[in-house]
This record gives structure tokens, C-alpha cells and sequence, in this order.
């Protein structure tokens, strides 16, 4: 019983890493779209005067350290330590949070200044390619929230822990496309490059 | 003023008008409403419910897929039938049968229907049924999933054919491009039907592209190596990792198209930077694996087909399995022959010219493998292995002018003409349709039982064949005459009628060959008793699924199968058959109610999302994440079956 519970995990987890890369796909042609389109400002600012390279840095760092600490709640989890597993969760869904705030501040003050999604094709590939990360972060703290719940409830069984797997890979999934999003649109639109 | 807000863009005025459009709707209606009658005068309701809607035995998940996408066939081919009748009559002083407006409708749908609805259906379908009984499995690897992606593919078929009675349709043909499809130029409620219902199914086929691989790559039997494995299950790998890496570009491109509809941006439109031609890169970026997606699967039903019925083992299996795998690769390196004409310079036509030239190479390696299988073996001439024989056929000629096409100078004469409507009809009916029902016919008595009446199927595979040479050798000469696609009106100084008059005769044929195809199945249901399978192997076939008893238990197996030959079951039977098995428990997944209301849930997203009725579009939406968490609140998603009655399958 317990050798096809383990063949059963294993498929879930495979299948979540495949899952993984559809999602990669999906990003990667948001890329391309931003990077065909980058230079249409159809007159308007380019990224260049409008990007604040310091607020992006304070973003990177939080979420670089929200992998951190979601890496920590995983040891924890495998030690069979509740407690400090949804600490460090706790901990991780706070930074998530930090980072979203400060990305839909960014996008605020963007849309005040009238530099909206329907100014130019340049914006619209700029808020589609850092929206859908952050929506995609947003799922992701609805799902860390739905799994603190059921820590507390439930515990530790055998599901929760293989979702608690497959949700640490998709918040390490979406830290690096971040770093992706920090180079392509931040720094080299930052720079002009 | 509230009404307004609540209703969206459904007004009075959404419903159709026109008689055509009125009749098809109202019919469709009156259908469901008999259906839904006799199922309470019968009492079947919770027949349906408990043993076919919530069920997650992959078997009748196929059925389901196959019965969708045999109506959806016959709707397609009803498009099909206007868009040559008002072809062969809208000439000259006349304006032909339909209104010009109806017009684009009917061949946006129909082009839209056949891939998504009649060539995913079938081709999901055969899947279902056949993978897990050929790896020697007893289920998928996310039953659940399984369903739900069933339902997310009918609720994206609901939402299509709602377009027919509430509102319309997109007219801007099969795959939307823009500027055309822009708000600025189709500001009405078609083009949301088409993205919405298209981003719902997608979703659906993705996630079984993961279902599947991971089921091929981590349930296959004891024995069973990769190069172990039937050419079906091969050629199932090949697309489903087709699947995993085109859709989620269709996913972006659909959003994208409605995030410049219903936001105002400007990804595609003619203003703004926007750039259409970045739209047809991706939409075929998707688009030409979409191709192979759907006639990989069909290879290996031939594969399985021709081998069976030559008596032969397959020639060549580690080429064709290699010819897959070019294929896969290949399959993303041609994708801008479908628009040599836009501009994009000598030398990136040039490049992909030639690629598309190369991938024509592993598809003939396969040809002729699967005539160097036919060579020296004994041939029986079944209704598959007619439906085998009229593909090869078709199919070269079809594939030749696909390759005459690769050359960009030519493609620029060729290019959205006819000769190009011939040239992928060709591909597509010999290779997806006759392939998928050459499949139904084989697999029909693994799934029911009884084997189809063989005669009929004789008689729908002429009307098909026939029908087809009539209905599209004359698009060939059109379009070299200089005949577009689309067309929907010409002089009669062109001289074109007769050739048009043929090809409308053409669909009629095929409309016959539908028809036997269906009475065949009834002939068939009738007399089920004549053509009862008793061994579980009709055909003396080769491959696994055929040592189980017809039709396949729940669990497919009673004992997982071991294997150690490829043509598992060939070498069992020549080893004078398997042992007494002992018979223990089996634990199978359970009904799912949850994947149904997701569906549900998923045609109400869609609908408000298209009439902009936002209320409704949350509520589908935070309801499929309520269904979610419901279903995730229970760990335990099994029963059992005791053996005693496990054993009873067999005596």
C-alpha cells in the first residue's frame, strides 16, 4: 500500500515539474512579445525614464530571500517540525506580500503619471510580463495561506507535504523568473541597452 | 440601468434573426430538450450521472470525448456543406444561398470546430481508451484530472455552439488575425466566443498533455521499456510533448488578443506600436505543432492497424520511433511557411523553406515503413486497413504539394488559394480523420464488445473516399486557376462553376459517408449478439490491450501484466498463452462530481467574460477555486474492488 502511495507521489511531483515548464513556455513568450515590442513607446516614455531601479533591487533582495526561508519551511517539513515549518511559512508569505505591494505601488504611481497599459504596445507587453508574475504570486499566496490553514487543521500527512513540495518549486520557479524579469525589462531597459 | 450592468452586451437584440441561424439554434435546442426527456421517461438520469458524467475510468472518459466530436463532426461538416453551396451558387448575377455576414461566420467556425472540437475530441479519445490498457495500467496518473479535462473541453464545445443562438460568431476566420479581429474592426461579442471558448478547451488539452506523459513515463508494466512499447503509445508520447510545449503559447496569444479587446491595449492592433504580425508568429508558433499534435496520434493508429492486419511485426520500429522524435523537434522550426508572404525577407523564407522541406523527410520514412510492413505480409482487408490504404494514398499526394508549397517563389503564387485549402484538407482528412476512424473501428470491440458491422463500414469509407476526390481534386485546379480561399462571390467569366459544382457534390458524398458511419453503429448496437468478441481478440492482435478480456473491466487488468517482447502479446499467445492469474483486491479511483461542476462553473466564466457580465465571470471563476479546495479537503479518493468479484470478470 504504502510502495503505491510513494509511485503515486512520485507522479504528482513529475507531473508538477512538467507543469513547471508549460509554465516556463508561457513565460517565455510573454518575453519575447516584451522584447519585439519594447521599442514601440508610440511616442511615449521608454523604460529607461521610467523604471526605478533602486525600488526593483529592494523587490529582488525580498524575494530572493522569500526562496530562502520557503527552502527553510521545507527542511522543516521533512524534520517533521510543524511549528517552525509555518514559521518560516509565515515568514515567506509575509515577504510575498512585502514584494507585491511594492510591485502594485510601482504599477500605481505608473498609472498616476498616465503611463497606462493602453498608452502604448511598449507599456501593454511591460504590464502583461510583470503582471502575470505577480498574479502568478498571488495564486502562489493563496496557496501558501491555504496550506498554513491545513498545517494547523490537518498536519503533516502525506498530501499535505507532497503539495507543500510541489508549492516550494513554484516559488522557486517564480524567483527565477523574476531574476529574468530583473535583467531583460528592469536592467537592460534601465540602462537602454 | 441596473439590468443593463447586470446583462453586459445581452440584450433582445443578441438573438439571432435570420432563418438559417434561427433554425440551426432552435434545432440544436429541441435536441437537447428530447434527449433530456427521454432520459426522465426512462429514468436514466442517475445512470448518466454515476456511470458516465462524474466517471474517471479513462475508457468512458474516451467515449465521451469521441461522442462530443462525432456531433461536432457532423455540425463542422453542415458548415462545410453551406460554405460550398453558397461557393457553387454566388456567381455572377447571383449572390448565392447565405448572407455574406453569415458567410464568414460559417467557415470561421467550421475551421475552428474541425481542429479544436472534432480533431482534439477523437484524438483524446483514442487516447483515453487505448493508452492505459497498451502500457498494461489500470488507470492515468491523475484520474481527476482526466475528468476535468474532459469537461473543460466540452464547456469550451457548449460555449462555441452557444455563439449559434446568442449573438454570433466570429467572422474573422479560423485562426483571428488581427488587425481584423481587433475591437476596432469585429466590435462584436464573435471573436470573444472564439477566444474564449478556444483559451477554456486549451487549457484542458494542456493539462492532459501532462496527464498523459507522465502516465506513459511512470505507469507502463513490469518488462515494459520504452523501446518496448507499441508505435501508439510512442507516437502518443511525441504529441502530448508537442502539447506541453505549443499550448501554453496559444494560452498567451488568446489572452493577449483579449487583453487588447476588453483593456484597451495594444499588442496587435494597426495603432499604438502594436504589431499584428507578432500575433501570427505566435498563433503559428502554436499552430503548426497543433498539426502534428493531431496526426501523430493517427501514425500510430496506423501503425498498430497495418501491422495487425499484415500479420507482421511493424517494419522498422526504431526508425519510426526516431521519425517521431525529428518530427517533435522539427515540428518548431517551420512555423513561418504559413506566411512567406508577409515580408519577412529572402533569407528567413529561405531558412524555413528548407526546414519545412527536411520534416517531410522522417514523415516519408514512416510511409515507408508502413509499406515495407504490408510487403510480403498476409494482408486482411478490414475497414481499418482500407481506411490504412486510402491514407497512404491520399496522404503522399497531399504531403508532395505540401512540399511544392515549402518553396517560398511558388508559395507566393499558392498562397491563400485554394490549392492551399486542398493541400491541408488532404492532409487533414486522410491523415486525422481516416486515422482516427480506422482507430474507433479497431478499438470499437476492445470498449463495447462486439465488433462493427464491417459491411457499412465498407460503404462509409467509399462515400468518405470518394466523396473526398470529388470534393477537393477540383480546389487543387481552382487554386492554381487562381481561386482564393474565403471566396464569397465570383465573375462568371472566371469559369469556376462547374469545378465548384463538383466539390459541393463532393461534401455530399461525404455527408453520405457520415451517414453510414452512423448507421453502421446502430446496425451494429442491433445486432451485437452476431458480432459478439468473446476472446477479448478479434483481430489476433499483437499488442497487450488484446489479452484482456472485451469488453476491458474497469481495472483493465485483473493481474498487471509482465512483458518481455515488444509485441507483448504476440510472444505471449506464441508461447502457448498466460498462466491462471490469482486474483486479489484492486483499488481503483473514485466518481468525481467536482470535475462536472468545474465544467459547469467554466461555461459561466466564459459566457460573462464574452458578454462582459462580470458577476457571472467571478463567480465562475472563484467557484472553480472553491471546487478546488473542496476536493482538496478530502485525501481519499478511492474504493476497492474485492477479488471475488474481480474474479467473476472471468468466468
Amino acid at each position: 500500500m504504502s510502495v503505491l502511495k510513494t509511485q503515486q507521489d512520485n507522479r504528482s511531483i513529475l507531473g508538477f515539474w512538467i507543469y513547471i515548464m508549460t509554465d516556463c513556455v508561457l513565460f517565455a513568450s510573454l518575453f519575447a512579445t516584451y522584447a519585439v515590442l519594447h521599442g514601440n513607446t508610440n511616442g511615449g516614455p521608454t523604460g529607461q525614464m521610467l523604471f526605478n531601479l533602486p525600488n526593483v533591487l529592494i523587490e529582488t533582495i525580498i524575494l530572493l530571500t522569500s526562496s530562502l526561508t520557503v527552502g527553510l519551511a521545507m527542511l522543516a517539513v521533512h524534520r517533521k517540525k510543524r511549528e517552525q515549518a509555518l514559521i518560516w511559512l509565515g515568514v515567506t508569505f509575509v515577504l510575498g506580500l512585502a514584494f507585491l505591494g511594492i510591485e502594485l505601488r510601482e504599477f500605481g504611481n505608473l498609472l498616476y503619471d498616465g503611463n497606462s497599459w493602453t498608452s502604448s504596445a511598449f507599456l501593454s507587453a511591460f504590464f502583461t510580463l510583470v503582471g502575470t508574475h505577480g498574479l502568478h504570486i498571488t495564486i502562489g499566496l493563496l496557496w501558501m495561506g491555504v496550506m498554513m490553514t491545513k498545517l494547523v487543521t490537518v498536519g503533516l500527512t502525506r498530501a499535505n507535504i507532497r503539495r507543500l513540495t510541489m508549492l516550494s518549486l513554484f516559488w522557486h520557479f517564480l524567483d527565477i523568473i523574476w531574476i529574468f524579469i530583473f535583467t531583460i525589462v528592469y536592467l537592460m531597459g534601465g540602462l537602454g541597452v | 440601468m441596473i439590468l443593463a450592468s447586470l446583462t453586459g452586451r445581452l440584450t433582445m437584440n443578441s438573438f439571432p434573426h435570420d432563418p438559417m441561424t434561427l433554425g440551426a439554434a432552435v434545432s440544436i435546442v429541441l435536441g437537447a430538450v428530447v434527449v433530456a426527456a427521454l432520459l426522465t421517461y426512462f429514468k436514466r438520469w442517475g445512470w448518466l450521472w454515476r456511470e458516465w458524467l462524474t466517471s474517471v475510468d479513462p475508457k468512458k472518459i474516451g467515449v465521451m470525448y469521441i461522442t462530443v466530436a462525432l456531433l461536432m463532426l457532423v455540425r463542422g461538416v453542415a458548415d462545410a456543406l453551406m460554405i460550398r453551396a453558397q461557393q457553387a451558387t454566388s456567381v455572377g448575377a447571383s449572390h448565392g444561398v447565405i448572407p455574406v455576414s453569415t458567410f464568414q461566420q460559417v467557415f470561421s467556425a467550421h475551421g475552428t470546430i474541425m481542429i479544436f472540437f472534432v480533431g482534439m475530441g477523437l484524438m483524446f479519445g483514442l487516447i483515453n481508451l487505448v493508452v492505459p490498457l497498451q502500457i498494461g495500467a489500470r488507470d492515468v496518473a491523475f484520474p481527476f484530472l482526466n475528468l476535468t479535462s474532459f469537461w473543460l473541453f466540452f464547456a469550451g464545445m457548449i460555449l462555441i455552439n452557444m455563439s449559434l443562438g446568442i449573438g454570433e460568431f466570429s467572422a474573422a476566420g479560423w485562426l483571428a488575425y488581427p488587425p481584423l479581429s481587433e475591437l476596432r474592426y469585429s466590435p462584436g461579442v464573435g471573436v470573444d466566443y472564439w477566444i474564449w471558448s478556444l483559451q477554456i478547451a486549451g487549457i484542458g488539452s494542456l493539462l492532459s498533455g501532462i496527464n498523459f506523459i507522465v502516465t506513459i513515463l511512470k505507469m507502463r508494466c513490469r518488462g515494459m521499456t520504452l523501446m518496448r512499447m507499441s508505435m501508439f503509445c510512442w507516437s502518443v508520447l511525441g504529441s502530448m510533448t508537442l502539447v506541453i510545449f505549443a499550448f501554453p503559447i496559444l494560452t498567451v496569444t488568446l489572452a493577449l488578443l483579449a487583453l487588447d479587446r476588453s483593456l484597451g491595449m495594444h499588442f496587435f492592433t494597426a495603432a499604438a506600436g502594436g504589431n499584428p504580425m507578432m500575433y501570427v508568429n505566435l498563433i503559428w508558433a502554436w499552430g503548426h505543432p497543433e498539426v502534428y499534435i493531431l496526426i501523430l496520434p493517427a501514425f500510430g493508429v496506423f501503425s498498430e492497424v497495418v501491422a495487425t492486419f499484415s500479420r507482421k511485426r511493424l517494419f522498422g520500429y526504431a526508425t519510426m520511433v526516431w521519425a517521431i522524435a525529428a518530427i517533435v523537434v522539427l515540428s518548431f522550426s517551420v512555423w513561418l511557411h504559413h506566411f512567406f508572404t508577409m515580408g519577412a525577407g529572402a533569407d528567413v523564407n529561405g531558412f524555413f523553406g528548407i526546414m519545412t522541406m527536411i520534416i517531410a523527410i522522417p514523415t516519408g520514412v514512416k510511409v515507408f515503413n508502413w509499406l515495407f510492413t504490408m510487403y510480403r505480409g498476409r494482408i486482411k482487408f478490414t475497414t481499418p486497413m482500407l481506411w490504412f490504404m486510402g491514407f497512404i494514398c491520399l496522404f503522399t499526394v497531399g504531403g508532395v504539394a505540401g512540399v511544392v508549397m515549402a518553396v517560398p517563389p511558388a508559395d507566393f503564387q499558392l498562397h491563400n488559394s485554394l490549392f492551399l485549402v486542398a493541400h491541408f484538407h488532404t492532409m487533414i482528412i486522410s491523415g486525422v480523420v481516416f486515422g482516427y476512424l480506422a482507430g474507433i473501428t479497431y478499438w470499437f470491440p476492445k470498449i463495447f464488445g462486439f465488433t462493427l458491422n464491417e459491411r457499412l463500414g465498407r460503404y462509409s469509407y467509399w462515400c468518405w473516399l470518394i466523396g473526398f476526390l470529388l470534393a477537393f481534386i477540383p480546389l487543387y485546379i481552382l487554386g492554381l486557376m487562381g481561386a482564393t480561399r474565403r471566396l464569397d462571390h465570383y465573375s462568371a467569366s472566371m469559369g469556376w462553376q462547374q469545378l465548384f459544382i463538383v466539390a459541393a457534390v463532393g461534401v455530399v458524398l461525404i455527408m453520405a459517408g457520415i451517414g453510414f458511419l452512423v448507421l453502421q453503429i446502430i446496425v451494429s448496437v442491433i445486432q451485437r449478439k452476431k458480432n459478439i468478441d468473446t476472446t477479448g481478440d478479434p483481430w489476433n492482435g499483437r499488442t497487450l490491450e488484446w489479452s484482456t478480456p472485451s469488453p476491458a473491466p474497469v481495472f483493465n487488468y485483473a493481474v498487471l501484466p509482465e512483458v518481455s517482447d515488444r509485441d507483448a502479446f504476440w510472444a505471449i499467445k506464441q508461447a502457448g498463452g498466460a498462466s491462471k492469474p490469482v486474483y486479489e483486491d484492486i483499488e481503483m479511483p473514485a466518481n468525481s462530481g467536482v470535475s462536472v461542476v468545474i465544467g459547469m462553473l467554466s461555461i459561466a466564466f466564459g459566457f460573462g467574460m464574452i458578454w462582459h457580465i462580470y458577476w457571472l465571470a467571478v463567480i465562475g471563476l472563484f467557484g472553480v477555486v472553491i471546487a478546488l479546495l473542496v476536493r482538496s479537503a478530502t485525501d481519499n479518493h478511492e474504493y476497492t474492488i474485492p477479488a471475488a468479484e474481480v474474479e467473476r470478470y472471468y468466468v
